[in-house]
């Protein structure tokens, strides 16, 4: 009995790192105090209430953000690890396969788990008070959408301490990923972390096409909409066609492993290759996905600080949808090297670098905006002139990759590594970064500390160049990338070294930021007009954090920028009409969403070990769900004119 | 409840509103259940020749299943819209009954595929003989496996019906019921023509 | 909560100004019915028989396929009458060039080795 339980055990905890006990031992602990706060202080009940069962689009937004960040503080630190362990030759710090698990789940976990929450905290928090709107199209699905994308990710997260993390690369390429290949469990939880997380973001992307084509206040052609509105809705439509891709190619990877099937094997007339072409073809257009909501982001931040409309609004709208329907044309670049004819690489060569065009275009816009422009350099717009900068150097070096017969050269380097993060770090994230500081006081009705702000900016920015740069020319000089160690002869050292450095400023950059945001939540500086920014867009017409119902009464919307018109109307005098105030339709919480979505977990986690009574149950669950929602017809309630009187009197002071 | 604030009216208007987003959501995710099939249709076009020295469509398709069941299928799509009708005749009973009808002959076209399914396999014909079925199986597969969920999700519209009778919410979702089980039939003809009638030819 | 569409909103809520929608009647669905029953049966008999040359064959089983997608979509999905802006048809025209563009491309882009299994 006892030498049977410490077998299993041995099969089911990951065991022999001295590393992976001291996680262990954090996470235990956290967890128990996780659970006693919430039990002293008697918050169980209030936190289903108001967060677990919540369909409110910003306190789901709410949650986006606190998941992205915690896994953007995973995901570093296991950049850290890996930066230690290169720092310097025949560094003897991390094993070969421990080596390998970790870059692993770092792009995993940086691209899947950081970038889309930290975007769809983004589209939740903002796209409804932006185009005038109560909530997203479909609340009971965002919020199912949100807690799949949890549940996966816990899944993918709880491998590196039981049965084991997935070690065959960030897209896990055949036939490594296969069983022959691959043969622990944590293959098997990066595909079901990811598959359930998958189905959540395909919902939100569903969710944001109706909600941005049909809820916009009245006025609102779609020529007038906020440009970071166009930015979710052509980042969505991407969604919509390329993650149903990732699903297929990851089932047609489970089938394989599971029940011996042959798509990618090389026995059995698989095709490895055929794995590549096909999950590309997802993970190009992904690369588009997070950042054209950034692109969003900067429009409307740099309207907003220099003061102006933005310049060529049409132009970028344009520039969004092209750059959308483009992505799906770029695929093959990823894989160069395979060995396609000439004409499929001359054919991709051209397409991406077509690409490059209408990103372009979308640079000059900003530049042009600022142009004369009464700039404020608040956190937001810096984050925004780092970025410029940063995205060019990297999209150039992106051109230079694009090149096909040159491409052979820097394929799989550090050159290439060098490159994507400066597009993924300096355009996704610094984009989301100043986002986030953008709308936190809209939100949470506070700003974020502007002292420490600027610490974190700079630390970010330097450790950012020191830390990438040297990665192009060890690239150039033949060091290949998912290397775990190097000898002294190799003469990378010194550069290497820098770029530890540099992974470490960028660390001291994200605590500057921790602390920016606890000490905010005491000491920064308290929004009580709700337009702290002089905004020129309808979130900033409502007060900060907004009423459960967003408008009390629908915006009429005239203009571009309709509140920054409506603000200058205001001092010529010109008060648009107030229609009466009318009771307001809401959806009402839903437990039922948590509940599928834990269900889908136990589906993913039984597969993972081959336990089939509880895959079982995990569907018998999941479609027991779908019917208890399918048979709720009391979905909806009212909040009556007193209670909105109420509100907004407290809200806004007597004025309304 | 809800309707003690506003009157009958106005809360029907806001269902209605309601209701006509769930099916411009709906009409999207068939979009992309579109690029889902176009993904495995990719794989089956990409492996129909790896056949690893086992056999080929041409030696396991048996051209009397495939044709019945198109047939049965085609049947199916046409009563689903029969169904339809009768909902926006606020008939009640046919509407019922034609979606019956269509559950039933839905059940049979699976009975069919699941009988050749076991065939292949007693014929030692798997989804590990080679690339080529592989690709086989789960794209005919899927297909089958949205047959079925559609089949559990009318048998639990009926009873909607029967306990709620036509109302704006159970007209959308027969609505969008009608639209899945046109879109499998427009799957299916493809997969009898890339599949079975390429296979055979 | 309460959605409004830019392009024809209406505060007057009385009003039922949700009019039916077109469905399409007993005649449209036989005939559509009819005309996918033809399309099915033509390949079917030019495969079975042997009617055609390979390349011929392969051009009827696909453009039957295609003709009868739109009949489907036609007489059956009620796609033409979308009223407002025809976003559902632009979706659906944009999914399927995608999914030519999927399959059209793998083909092409993995037939570098698929004779060499």
């Amino acid at each position: 009995m006892w030498d049977s339980i410490k077998e299993f055990a041995a099969d089911f905890f990951v065991t022999g790192d001295p590393l992976i006990y001291g996680a262990d031992v954090s996470i235990a602990l956290v967890s128990i105090a996780i659970v006693f706060v919430l039990t002293y202080f008697k918050k169980w009940k209030w936190l289903w209430r108001e967060w677990l069962t919540t369909v409110d689009h910003k306190k789901i937004g709410i949650m986006y953000l606190i998941a992205s960040l915690l896994m953007l503080f995973r995901g570093g630190v296991d950049a850290i690890l890996m930066r230690m362990q290169l720092a310097l030759p025949d560094v003897e710090f991390l094993q070969a396969d421990h080596y390998n698990a970790i870059f692993t789940t770092h792009g995993t976990i940086m691209i899947l788990f950081m970038a889309m929450p930290m975007m769809f905290a983004l589209f939740n928090m903002v796209v409804p008070l932006q185009i005038g709107a109560r909530d997203v199209a479909f609340p009971f699905l965002n919020a199912l959408s949100f807690w799949m994308f949890l549940f996966g990710a816990m899944l993918l997260n709880i491998s590196f301490v039981i049965g084991g993390s997935p070690d065959a690369g960030w897209l896990s390429y055949p036939p490594l990923s296969e069983l022959s290949g691959s043969p622990g469990r944590g293959q098997d939880f990066y595909i079901w972390g990811i598959q359930i997380s998958g189905i959540g973001s395909l919902a939100t992307g569903i969710n944001f096409i109706v909600t941005i084509l049909k809820m916009r206040a009245p006025g609102m052609k779609l020529m007038k909409m906020p440009l970071f509105s166009w930015s979710v809705l052509s980042a969505s439509i991407t969604i919509l066609f390329a993650f149903p891709i990732l699903t297929v190619t990851l089932a047609l990877l489970f089938l394989d492993r599971y029940f011996g099937a042959h798509f990618f094997t090389l026995d059995g007339g698989g095709m490895s290759m055929l794995y590549v072409n096909l999950i590309w073809m997802w993970g190009h257009p992904e690369v588009y996905i997070v950042v054209l909501p950034a692109f969003g982001i900067f429009s409307e931040i740099v309207a907003t600080f220099s003061r102006k409309t933005v310049f060529g609004y049409n132009s970028m709208v344009f520039a969004m949808m092209v750059i959308s329907v483009l992505s799906f044309f770029t695929w093959v670049h990823h894989f160069y090297t395979m060995g396609s004819s000439a004409d499929v690489n001359a054919f991709f060569a051209i397409t991406t670098m077509a690409i490059s065009i209408p990103t372009g275009v979308k640079i000059f816009n900003w530049l042009f905006t600022m142009y004369r422009g009464r700039i404020k350099f608040d956190l937001p717009m810096l984050w925004t002139m780092g970025f410029i900068p940063c995205f060019l150097v990297g999209g150039a070096t992106g051109v230079m990759l694009a090149v096909a017969p040159a491409n052979f050269q820097y394929h799989n380097s550090y050159f290439l590594v060098a490159h994507f993060h400066q597009v993924l770090i300096g355009g996704v994230v610094f984009g989301y970064l100043a986002g986030i500081y953008y709308w936190w006081p809209k939100l949470f009705g506070f700003k974020l500390d502007e002292k420490r702000g600027r610490w974190g900016f700079w630390f970010w920015n330097i450790g950012f160049y020191l830390c990438f740069f040297p990665q192009y020319f060890l690239g150039l000089d033949g060091m290949t990338r998912r290397v775990y160690t190097y000898g002294w002869d190799r003469g990378w050292a010194a550069l290497n070294f820098a770029s530890t450095a540099g992974a470490f400023l960028m660390g001291v950059g994200f605590i500057f930021q921790v602390w920016q945001i606890a000490y905010s939540v005491r000491k920064g500086e308290r929004d009580k007009t709700g337009d702290i920014w002089n905004g020129r867009t309808l979130e900033w017409s409502i007060p900060s954090p907004p009423p459960v119902y967003n408008f009390a009464r629908v915006p009429q919307v005239q203009h571009v920028d309709d509140w920054w018109r409506e603000k200058e109307d205001r001092e010529n005098g010109i008060v648009r009409p107030q229609p009466e105030l009318e009771p307001i339709h809401m959806p009402k919480n839903s437990g039922i969403p948590f509940i599928m979505s834990s269900f889908w977990f136990l589906i993913g986690f039984g597969f993972t070990f081959d336990w089939i009574w509880l895959v079982i149950i995990g569907f018998l669950g999941v479609f027991g769900s779908m019917y208890a929602r399918s048979f709720t017809y009391d979905v909806d309630y009212y909040i009556p004119v007193d209670e909105i009187k109420k509100t907004e009197q407290k809200l806004r002071g007597a004025t309304t | 409840m809800a309707q003690h604030i506003v009157s009958p009216e106005v809360h029907e208007h806001h269902t209605q509103e309601q209701e006509s987003l769930k099916t411009a959501g709906f009409w999207l995710f068939l979009i992309s259940d579109v690029i889902l099939f176009g993904t495995l249709f990719a794989t089956y076009v990409v492996l129909v020749g790896h056949t690893n020295g086992g056999p080929t469509g041409k030696e396991l398709f048996e051209i009397q299943g495939f044709v019945i069941s198109t047939f049965i299928l085609l049947t199916s799509s046409f009563t689903s819209g029969l169904a339809v009708l009768q909902m926006h005749a606020k008939n009640l009973k046919g509407l019922i009954f034609w979606l019956v009808v269509t559950i039933l002959l839905g059940g049979a076209f699976l009975f069919i595929e699941i009988e050749e399914f076991l065939t292949l396999i007693h014929e030692g014909a798997n989804i590990g003989t080679s690339a080529f079925l592989s690709a086989f199986f789960v794209l005919v597969g899927t297909h089958g496996i949205h047959v079925t969920l559609g089949i559990f999700w009318c048998i639990g519209l009926i009873i909607q019906l029967r306990k709620h009778g036509i109302t704006t919410v159970t007209k959308r979702k027969i609505t969008n019921f009608g639209l899945y089980w046109h879109f499998l039939d427009v799957i299916w003809i493809f997969l009898l023509s890339v599949v079975y009638l390429m296979g055979v030819m | 909560m309460s959605q409004h569409s830019a392009d024809n909103h209406s505060h007057d809520h009385g009003h039922g100004h949700h009019e039916e929608e077109a469905h399409g009647s007993i005649k449209s669905y036989t005939m559509g019915f009819i005309l996918s029953l033809i399309l099915t049966v033509i390949p079917m008999v030019i495969v079975f028989n042997d009617l055609m040359g390979r390349t011929g064959t392969l051009a009827v089983i696909l453009i039957t396929a295609v003709a009868q997608l739109f009949v489907q979509m036609w007489f059956f999905m009620h796609i033409r009458d979308e009223k407002g802006p025809r976003y559902n048809l632009m979706a659906l025209s944009l999914g399927i060039l995608l999914v030519i563009t999927i399959i059209a491309g793998s083909v092409w882009i993995m037939s570098f080795n698929s004779y060499t299994q």
